[in-house]
């Protein structure tokens, strides 16, 4: 036996243990069942419930579980008459309190309480005086609170505290007047919260949205994979009748682990907005008509047969599927044009000959909790990739040194070494100051670099960055996000893969959207085919697209008010159109104003896709709820359109056969985020006159999320707003709550000012992608401010 | 989180106070001060908490401003409502109910016309509500007015010692 193992005997059962471990953690793998409430394998022990009492030989008393290290030759008994009393007497207890109003409770059926109730309580109660209540806070549009069905195992408080980083709830009062609340009159404000649902093991915190509107045993489970972030964490859709009714997280060490971020466990909400389109329309003669399908297939199959190859243009987003991807480009290189883009946020691609095949996290998300320094560039990471948020938490906890230089110094729920605002300008400088610090103290720094090295005087900050970097053995610097909104995007990448190459620092992408690595192995981009072969000919990015309007566009899946870097740009690219073609699931004005075919698409939960993860990941899913109205999914669509207008190639009969085709295309494909540099790299100087900077908020990034009502009533569904530091307002002269009137290139909006010292000088901050911006340019680029 | 929200400050006082508490533990144990902290500033606010001064505490020690709630409201010693001048507690625990605590809280009730968690209309004596053992049991019945241990009781000492106070 090695000094790491122990073995047990558990109701007569020989176990062997890790050392040091919890009794429930072995009985737990060895499928023997013990009740428990406040016990998680995620959490810290409380032992505050007492529901895992067992009998353990030579202990005078029984035993919890959950808090009893194994030893060796221990003796544990969990059925014995003495255990099972003391767990009736437990039970007894907890529910002396507890009201039965199962029949009304949403958790009703699936309830820990009810199912232990089951097992150890008695059928009446010997209890006879009042029950205790306790009134219910609202803590926001997701969670529920029932707080007189709490039995105070702590474990949403524990997760708070251990796992989202924030501590917001807590057990204020004692004895019998003990509560779980805020004690304030607050929202809850993690974007991890609805996690929180999952642990109570009773109903006291319930899912908000779909409260009283199915029961658990109604309910079926899909698998599906959530599509809002590259991390595709796995998840179950439960359905009723065809119909998303909620979504759970589904276990998966590998991605998720067993959380779920909100934006994940909400966005299905937006399935059934009201906005969605639920028949296929045609505009005649500036009048829009409810068509049958074959009519509106007809129609934009000759479209597409009228216009020019070269004088067509190809849109949509990194939430589309794989098999979306793949079909749309096949579709548009079948009619002769290379004009295929999903790049709506990225005005920059100058340097895309040197892209990888895939924007590779350049490891897997586990290795980001064993890490010892991290540098994100350019990326808000709680906010863009809540998991991978967590992932760096862990690590950070751990003793690691994670740091991020963003637009904006956005709050972090873990310690950071270094956490700063830069402007545009001066984030490239100071990648490059530490690439120079790198080089001082020895470090091999590319060549081409080399050059433009040699005039910089590293600063403190840059030194600390490059001591974390360069003398940790397990590094990594990662481009966010937000790095796509640069407006010197192939600079700022270069510099960052030069940081990375001379502090041994693994390089990696997380890249926006859920499937922005499926469009990239599908070729959904104007100078790479499918596997990441480079084009016969390349054709258009998104920008060039818009900046020389093509007679025809074919969106899919695109909102032009809010899936553009530059709503004006998309604007006037638009009209200047003669027929725009939009494969979409939700209407708006903008798109009726531009559109002059619109066919109703199918979302995730809809339809069998698949979607690639930073990691390269491929995770499939069926489809789980019958699609809105007479919506299809989006690869059936693009598959009769082929039909129609292409010979041969559009034969496949299911999503599978797509991905398979893709598959095939990719047998070849190895990741590798090696970044061929430019002849010589350049550190741009400043550009004098106000910056605007951005970020795509969280409940921001897709058409879903935007019309998922319950994350949309968050204080993380942002309006459009213009934020600035005091210094900057000083300069502007405008104060906090002032409207200022916005412009750029031209266009113009009128903004509520908020002042936050998170921004640097130089630069105003006004998010992307969200109501109240639409009518202005480029997510980053230069912007006047007056007082309105 | 906004800092600037409903800004309490702690008073100077206080600050001086707290950190000198804060010299005796590890530096990265802030959290340790919080009773003491808690203590001082509900004594410099007539002798009870607001929420705003909880949080000018948790802000002061860097907690969460839940974990300083949970503190002010788990301890009997803190009041979070507004109270009279004089504190009256009176220990009906095993040692001092033995020997007549339960006499002594009905006639404090009677004699102020008040309710055990009351505070008198003239603003003058606070009775609290249920004091557990304060460690004076060979002198039960006992009670702490303000910060005074007061033992051996009997109705005309009570009387005595409560019509003294201003």
């Amino acid at each position: 036996m090695s000094d790491d193992t122990v073995s047990i005997e558990v109701d007569g059962q020989l176990l062997s243990a890790r050392r040091g471990a919890m009794l429930i953690e072995v009985t737990d793998a060895a499928g023997i069942s013990i009740p428990r409430f406040c016990y998680h394998d995620k959490l810290s022990v409380a032992a505050n419930c007492r529901m895992c009492l067992v009998e353990v030989e030579k202990a005078p008393k029984p035993m919890p579980a959950c808090a009893t290290p194994v030893m060796d030759g221990m003796k544990v008994y969990t059925n014995s008459q003495r255990a099972v009393q003391a767990q009736r007497g437990t039970m007894e207890f907890l529910l002396i309190n507890h009201p039965l109003d199962c029949p009304i409770c949403d958790q009703g059926g699936e309830c820990e309480l009810q199912d232990v109730a089951m097992g150890y309580g008695h059928g009446v109660s010997r209890y006879a005086d009042t029950k205790r209540v306790v009134f219910d806070k609202d803590i926001g549009p997701l969670i529920a609170t029932e707080m007189t069905r709490c039995i105070h195992c702590t474990r949403c408080v524990r997760f708070g505290e251990e796992i989202a980083g924030l501590r917001e709830l807590g057990a204020t009062g004692r004895g019998e007047d003990v509560r779980i609340g805020t004690y304030v009159e607050k929202s809850v404000v993690s974007e991890m919260s609805g996690n929180v649902i999952d642990l109570c093991p009773v109903g006291a915190l319930t899912a908000k949205p779909s409260r009283y509107t199915a029961r658990a045993w109604e309910l079926l489970q899909h698998a599906g994979i959530a599509t809002h972030d590259c991390v595709g964490s796995n998840l179950f859709h439960h359905t009723r009748d065809g119909r998303v009714m909620r979504v759970v997280p589904r276990e998966n060490h590998a991605v998720n682990e067993v959380w779920l971020s909100d934006r994940d466990r909400f966005s299905y909400e937006g399935l059934y907005s009201d906005a969605r389109l639920r028949q296929p329309l045609l505009k005649e003669a500036g009048e829009w008509h409810a068509v049958e399908w074959e009519t509106a297939l007809a129609a934009a199959g000759s479209a597409l047969m009228a216009a020019a190859p070269q004088e067509m243009g190809f849109l949509t987003t990194s939430s589309a599927s794989l098999e979306e991807l793949y079909l749309l480009q096949k579709l548009a290189r079948g009619l002769g044009c290379a004009n295929v883009d999903y790049r709506l946020r990225q005005p920059d691609c100058d340097d895309q000959a040197h892209d990888p095949v895939m924007p590779w996290l350049g490891q897997n998300l586990g290795d980001l909790e064993h890490l010892q320094a991290a540098l994100v560039v350019a990326g808000n990471v709680r906010k863009d990739q809540p998991l991978v948020a967590h992932r760096l938490r862990k690590a950070a906890l751990d003793g690691a040194q994670v740091s991020l230089l963003n637009v904006r110094a956005y709050e972090q729920t873990f310690p950071t070494l270094v956490n700063d605002a830069l402007a545009p300008a001066a984030l490239l400088q100071e990648l490059a100051g530490i690439a120079a610090a790198l080089l001082s103290q020895g470090a091999e720094v590319p060549a081409q670099a080399q050059e433009a090295l040699a005039k910089i005087k590293p600063t403190t900050r840059q030194r600390k960055l490059a001591d974390s970097l360069g003398s940790a053995e397990r590094a990594t610097v990662l481009l966010g996000s937000g790095a796509q909104l640069h407006p010197g995007y192939s600079v700022l990448r270069q510099w960052a893969s030069v940081v990375a190459a001379a502090s041994g620092s693994v390089f990696g992408y997380l890249p926006e959207g859920g499937n922005a690595a499926g469009a990239w192995l599908a070729g959904c981009v104007p100078h790479r085919g499918p596997g990441g072969v480079s084009a016969d000919t390349a054709g258009q990015t998104a920008g060039e697209m818009l900046r020389t309007p093509r007679r025809l566009y074919f969106l899919h899946g695109v909102d032009p008010e809010f899936d553009f870097a530059d709503p004006q740009l998309a604007h006037s690219g638009l009209s200047g159109a003669d027929c725009v073609i939009a494969v979409t699931a939700f209407e708006s004005d903008a798109l009726l104003e531009h559109a002059d075919i619109i066919l109703p698409l199918a979302l995730h939960a809809e339809i069998d896709a698949t979607y690639v993860n930073a990691e390269g990941r491929w995770q499939n899913a069926n489809a789980a709820a019958r699609p809105c109205g007479k919506a299809r999914a989006g690869w059936k669509i693009l598959r009769v359109l082929g039909n129609r207008l292409i010979d041969g190639g559009f034969d496949h009969n299911s999503a599978r056969a797509v991905r398979g085709e893709v598959q095939a295309c990719c047998e070849s494909v190895r990741l590798d985020n090696s970044l061929p540099l430019a002849e010589a790299l350049r550190v741009p100087a400043a550009s004098r006159g106000l910056l605007r900077v951005a970020e795509v908020p969280i409940y921001a990034v897709d058409a879903l999320t935007r019309h998922a009502m319950a994350l949309q009533k968050t204080g993380d569904a942002l309006r459009g707003a213009v934020h600035m530091s005091a210094a900057q307002a000083e300069k502007e002269k405008l104060t906090a709550g002032d409207t200022a009137r916005v412009t750029q290139n031209g266009s113009s909006a009128v903004l509520l000012v908020h002042i936050e010292d998170s921004i640097p000088n130089g630069c105003v901050w006004i998010p992307s992608g969200v109501p109240g911006s639409e009518k202005l340019g480029p997510a980053c680029g230069a912007v006047e401010v007056f007082k309105a | 989180m906004s800092t600037a929200q409903q800004g309490v400050e702690l008073s100077e006082h206080a600050r001086a106070e707290i950190d000198a508490w804060l010299q005796r533990f590890p530096y990265n144990q802030k959290q340790s001060a919080v009773l003491a902290a808690l203590r001082e500033v509900q004594h410099e606010n007539n002798g009870y908490l607001t929420t705003p001064l909880m949080d000018a505490v948790a802000d002061y020690l860097g907690m969460p401003r839940i974990a300083v709630y949970e503190v002010g409201s788990f301890y009997s010693m803190f009041e979070l409502q507004p109270v009279a001048r004089h504190c009256v507690a009176v220990c009906t625990n095993i040692s001092c109910m033995l020997t007549g605590a339960d006499t002594i809280v009905a006639h404090i009730e009677e004699k102020l016309q008040i309710k055990v968690g009351e505070s008198t209309a003239d603003g003058r004596i606070f009775l609290k509500p249920e004091e557990e053992c304060l460690a004076a049991c060979a002198g039960g019945p006992m009670m702490q007015v303000d910060h005074v241990y007061h033992t051996d009781l009997t109705i005309e000492k009570v009387d005595q010692i409560l019509d003294g106070l201003d």
